[in-house]
């Protein structure tokens, strides 16, 4: 049997190309997602145990805990710890580090990176082993610092050059001294690192006097783990905690491994789908196959093979199709996963070196995916393979469609949908997290029915187009009616495209509908003209308000000034802002009481009142960082949203009792609104600062928006895999339709019909499948994304549902284009047929 | 019947082959499948074309009705001369002047029977004379049968449907390729009724390739061909005649 098998795949290798291609899409997807993760956190993790070769025991200081109506102290690592380590029996030397954050600007003022991994540190002593000197020498005093070498490649610095730096939002203008090369993680994928000598650091990065961690060398032969026992024991206890580099480097290496594993799952999610898509077409493909060689496959029977044998016969091409599928698209996700790393490189974000890394894993997974995907798909028409009764050899007719009732499909089907809406309309009324179970489960049961009914849907959906065919003449006509011809054909090749489309409307009726409501909510609440805020979401310094303030033209400044407290033995965080100004900085509604901060009097957002119990008049004592208690009088409750919420409090109430001020943001108000020349001017008394933004509204509006696209445009990449797949698949059941019909076509050539003609007959029944699951998978999404909408919604008060109309409209567009696409092989080969040879053909 | 026979046209020639070749292949491998063909299809009649296995009836037949494609010689149907055609006006060709019933596969099992006899029509988008359609609907007999689909039709009745078709257009020129093979004898003596109805009553020209001696006794002329040459032609053939002219045929042709 296995002979006959395989004379089969070589006999119908055109007819198998698509199927190969299908599977060989979803395998490549698999291993390029596996290779590329596992190259990356491979390098990630070389890199940054290269960090801690001059680490062999870390000593860190330990937080006490939050106790009571105190907030736990950080304990400090003070010179004289640095000093008692360094003295150690079995220590060599001891460094110690101070980091923060530092934003370089290039040469045009801009921000090299992308903010969140532009590092500050210190140079230690006059020769630091971390940062070896490339040129220049060790930075000295506040006008002085060193940069690393990538940063400095990239943007064209020298030593001797100025540079702009901003910490937490003056600008510093030092001078380059040296250029250092390092391991560092973060520089190595693509942030940046600028060194200060230590005490310049130390206050900078508001320290000062004491280090963030000492790291401390080994004297040769002496071992990390004794290291760490000597230092444990000179050490107090209670005070510091003490690391080995070892195990650094592994805390390091699971946490790199465990966010690479979150986007690989995200990845592996995508690739499934493709893959899912797939088997409808492998499926689709045996199915044919299996109609088309019935009389084949009854001779064998008639010749003696049992059931199980032509079952298995079926199985083992589906595993030959399946092994070469996944071997090629094995071969494809390793150049898909190098390709990768160099786009990443291409696109800016710098990847640390290493090799391409295929482990075993990834071969077997890859594999085994191909194979048994293809070997599962091809099981049920097998099994109708073996149902072929041995007289059918003996007939001349051509086997015909399965004529086998609809009925019990159809009830299934509506059973499966009847439930998936039920359990996703019961669950938009459930409350935000408890609905997402029964919403993803209400999902894939619609899904499943859809698929199950779209026999049946095919024809009413298709007949809706019948006007629009008629414009095409004879060729409309047979278009219209080739398409139901074989119902469950049209609707596996159609679903495919559906389970696509489905998604991608889905994602995008959510994410627009998201994008209003967040826009809505951050634009509606502020009054102010312009946000100040970091680039990186770090903190600004209270400089940052002074210096608006004095801005010509500036009416109302405040800060959102970010404190911890502690309020009945619970951690709080506390906003402080000018109490003065807040009130025609925002517009928030209030719920009860009145809008007023200052002295004792503060403002509480809903939800936090709810939960202490609050409303207007009601008193609570805070306890502040410094330990002081003070009453507090709730003068209104408003209602917070996602940007601004927390106790608001007078900043002169809260500032005494802080060491170090640090704002979020700060808001401000122009006596002229907004304009370009306003905007200028606010910049350039910041020194015209490449961390700090300063954003009107509209800038807002558009960084959200900016978000989502970003991550739209994202999803759509990953999900043109699954609509690729779905374009093979419509290829794969034209091609076979063709086959199939060619006396068909032969007679219609004989009696008439132009070459144009037959074109147009295939082409348009590609346009009519494709647009029919492009009907249905848009409808899905746009209720999956209503239902996910519903869902989040109950948490948003400014959630509302926004249908992308001219989306869809581009959806349904790619539909046709798909088929159109789809059509242009079948229909070539349809139009170039020997109408001879088809006529005669049987 | 609305048309009467047309006497005088009986001598003018719808269809005509001279010196036609058709050549497969090259040097060993060279088959001659026609060798020098001449031939005449007169307006009004029914000749049916005979000759055993590999004799080229087929392929004479294909290359008259505009199907296939020959070596040398020249094909006319009226007027116009084949030979200089593109496919385009062939096709067009085809669908304006021809009419063709074949042995199988002669109807779309998507269409209606009616909706497969105006095919022709539709891919011209023209439409039916409608009078005419009737009468040959009438002729044939399938006027209760026009919503049915092929799969729900007998093999007569399908065959049927295939003549109406031929008819409806009225072609120049109706060519069957052995349109009673896969008939019962009852449903086939039915087929070359209509077939020689539609000469007799409405003047069509008709040409069939057949190897059935029954089903050449119902046309006018009989033309004979063997290795690709016409050896012999028979006028008002009886299915005896014809049968007696095979056997000889036979005989001569073991013993050369």
């Amino acid at each position: 049997m296995f002979r006959t098998a395989l004379r089969n795949v070589l006999a119908h290798k055109a007819r198998l190309l698509m199927t190969v291609l299908a599977v060989m899409l979803g395998v490549a997807f698999v291993s390029g997602t596996l290779v590329f993760t596992n190259t990356i956190s491979e390098a990630y993790q070389k890199s940054s145990a290269k960090g801690f070769d001059q680490v062999d025991v870390a000593v860190t200081a330990e937080s006490e805990k939050d106790k009571g109506n105190t907030i736990g102290k950080r304990n400090e690592l003070t010179q004289a710890l640095l000093d008692q380590s360094a003295k150690v029996p079995g220590a060599a030397n001891a460094i110690g580090v101070v980091s923060g954050f530092t934003a370089i600007a290039d040469k045009d003022g801009k921000l090299i990176g992308g903010g969140f991994q532009s590092q500050g540190g210190n140079y230690y002593g006059a020769e630091d082993p971390r940062y070896p000197l490339a040129e220049g020498k060790a930075p000295h005093g506040a006008n002085q610092v060193a940069i690393d070498s990538r940063t400095a490649k990239r943007a064209g610095y020298k030593v001797g050059d100025t540079v702009r730096l901003s910490v937490d939002g003056p600008v510093l203008k030092p001078v380059i001294t040296g250029i250092f090369t390092t391991d560092d993680g973060n520089v190595a994928a693509g942030g940046s690192l600028a060194l200060y000598d230590t005490a310049t650091a130390q206050k900078l990065f508001g320290k000062p006097g004491t280090y963030d961690e000492i790291d401390v060398k080994a004297a040769a032969g002496t071992s990390q783990t004794a290291l760490k026992a000597a230092l444990d024991k000179a050490l107090p206890a209670d005070r510091v905690e003490t690391t080995t580099g070892r195990e650094l480097a592994d805390d390091q290496a699971e946490l790199i491994s465990s966010s690479m594993s979150g986007l690989k799952q995200g990845l592996l999610v995508f690739a499934g789908i493709a893959l899912f898509v797939g088997t409808f077409i492998i499926a689709n493909t045996f199915t044919m196959l299996v109609a088309q060689r019935t009389k084949e496959l009854a001779l064998l029977r008639a010749v003696g093979a049992s059931r199980r044998q032509v079952t298995r016969s079926v199985l083992i091409e589906a595993f030959v199709v399946g092994l070469v599928a996944a071997v090629t698209g094995l071969v494809a996700g390793i150049g898909i996963g190098a390709g990768l790393r160099s786009l990443m490189g291409t696109l800016g974000a710098t990847v640390p070196d290493g090799p391409l890394i295929i482990t075993p894993g990834t071969v077997g997974a890859a594999l085994a995916v191909g194979v048994l995907v293809t070997m599962l798909a091809a099981w049920l028409p097998g099994r109708r393979a073996a149902k072929i009764p041995p007289v059918a050899a003996m007939s001349s007719l051509h086997a015909k469609a399965t004529t086998k009732s609809l009925v019990l499909r159809n009830t299934l089907g509506a059973l499966f949908s009847g439930a998936g809406v039920a359990v996703i309309l019961a669950a938009t009324t459930m409350d935000g997290s408890d609905g997402q179970a029964p919403m993803g489960l209400g999902a894939v049961l619609l899904i499943i029915g859809v698929f199950i009914l779209t026999p049946l849907l095919s024809r009413p959906l298709i007949a809706a187009a019948a006007p629009l065919m008629r414009v095409f003449g004879i060729s409309g006509k047979l278009a219209r009616q080739n398409s139901v011809r074989n119902p469950r054909r049209t609707a596996a090749t159609a679903s495919a495209l559906m389970i696509g489309l489905t998604l991608i409307t889905g994602m995008t009726v959510m994410a627009g509908s998201l994008q209003k409501s967040i826009d809505k909510m951050a634009t509606a609440a502020v009054k102010a003209d312009y946000v100040v805020s970091m680039a990186n979401g770090n903190e600004l310094s209270p400089d940052v308000e002074k210096k608006l303030a004095k801005v010509d033209g500036v009416t109302e400044v405040s800060p959102l000034r970010n404190a911890a407290s502690r309020i009945d033995g619970e951690t709080e965080y506390l906003t402080g802002v000018n109490g003065s100004a807040i009130g025609k900085l925002t517009d928030l509604k209030v719920d009860n009481g009145t809008f007023k901060v200052g002295g004792t009097d503060v403002v509480v957002d809903k939800d936090r009142a709810k939960s202490f119990g609050w409303r207007a008049g009601s008193t609570f004592t805070v306890h502040y960082e410094d330990g002081k208690a003070q009453r507090l009088t709730v003068a209104g409750v408003y209602e917070g949203n996602e940007l601004i919420s927390g106790i608001m409090l007078d900043t002169a109430t809260l500032s005494p009792h802080l060491r170090d001020a640090s704002d979020m943001q700060v808001m401000l108000k122009t006596s002229d609104g907004t304009s370009d020349a306003t905007k200028d001017r606010l910049e350039k008394a910041l020194g015209s600062n490449p961390a700090i933004k300063v954003q009107d509204k509209k800038d807002l509006s558009d960084s959200i928006a900016q978000m989502f696209t970003l991550m739209l445009n994202m999803l759509y990449g990953l999900l043109a895999m699954a609509v690729l797949v779905a374009v093979l698949g419509v290829i794969n059941t034209l091609a076979m339709s063709v086959f199939e019909r060619s006396q068909e076509i032969g007679m219609l050539r004989a009696i008439g019909l132009d070459r144009k003609g037959i074109k147009r007959m295939v082409r348009l029944e590609s346009l009519v499948i494709s647009l029919f699951g492009g009907v249905l998978g848009i409808g899905l999404g746009v209720f999956f994304g209503w239902a996910a909408g519903e869902l989040l919604g109950a948490r948003m008060a400014t959630y509302e549902l926004v249908l992308p109309w001219a989306r869809m409209a581009v959806f349904l567009l790619l539909a046709a284009t798909v088929g159109i696409l789809a059509a242009l092989w079948p229909a070539r080969r349809a139009a170039r047929m020997n109408m001879l040879s088809a006529i005669k053909a049987e | 019947m609305t048309t009467t026979p047309v006497a005088g046209r009986t001598t003018s020639v719808a269809a005509r082959a001279t010196e036609l070749s058709k050549i497969y292949g090259q040097g060993e491998t060279q088959v001659v499948a026609l060798d020098r063909v001449t031939v005449e299809f007169r307006q009004a009649e029914f000749t049916a074309i005979m000759g055993p296995s590999g004799s080229g009836k087929s392929t004479l037949m294909h290359c008259v009705a505009g199907l296939d494609t020959f070596s040398s010689g020249s094909v006319r149907i009226g007027e116009t001369e084949l030979g200089s055609l593109k496919d385009k006006q062939l096709t067009k060709l085809r669908r304006d002047k021809i009419g063709f019933i074949f042995q199988a596969f002669n109807l779309l099992p998507t269409l209606t029977a009616l909706e497969n006899i105006t095919l022709p029509m539709d891919i011209a988008g023209r439409k039916p004379d409608k009078e005419w359609l009737d009468s040959v609907i009438r002729m044939v007999g399938l006027r209760d049968r026009l919503g049915h689909r092929p799969a729900q039709l007998s093999g007569g009745q399908q065959q049927r449907v295939a003549v109406a078709r031929a008819l409806a257009s009225k072609p120049d020129i109706i060519f069957g390729d052995e349109p009673t093979g896969n008939l019962d004898s009852r449903s086939g003596a039915e087929v070359l009724g209509f077939l020689r109805n539609s000469v007799r009553e409405l003047g069509q020209t008709v040409v069939m390739v057949t190897h059935d001696p029954v089903a050449a006794a119902y046309a006018d002329r009989v033309v004979f061909l063997a290795d690709g040459r016409i050896v012999d032609e028979m006028y008002k053939p009886t299915a005896d005649n014809v049968l007696d002219f095979m056997k000889q045929f036979d005989a001569k042709g073991r013993t050369s």
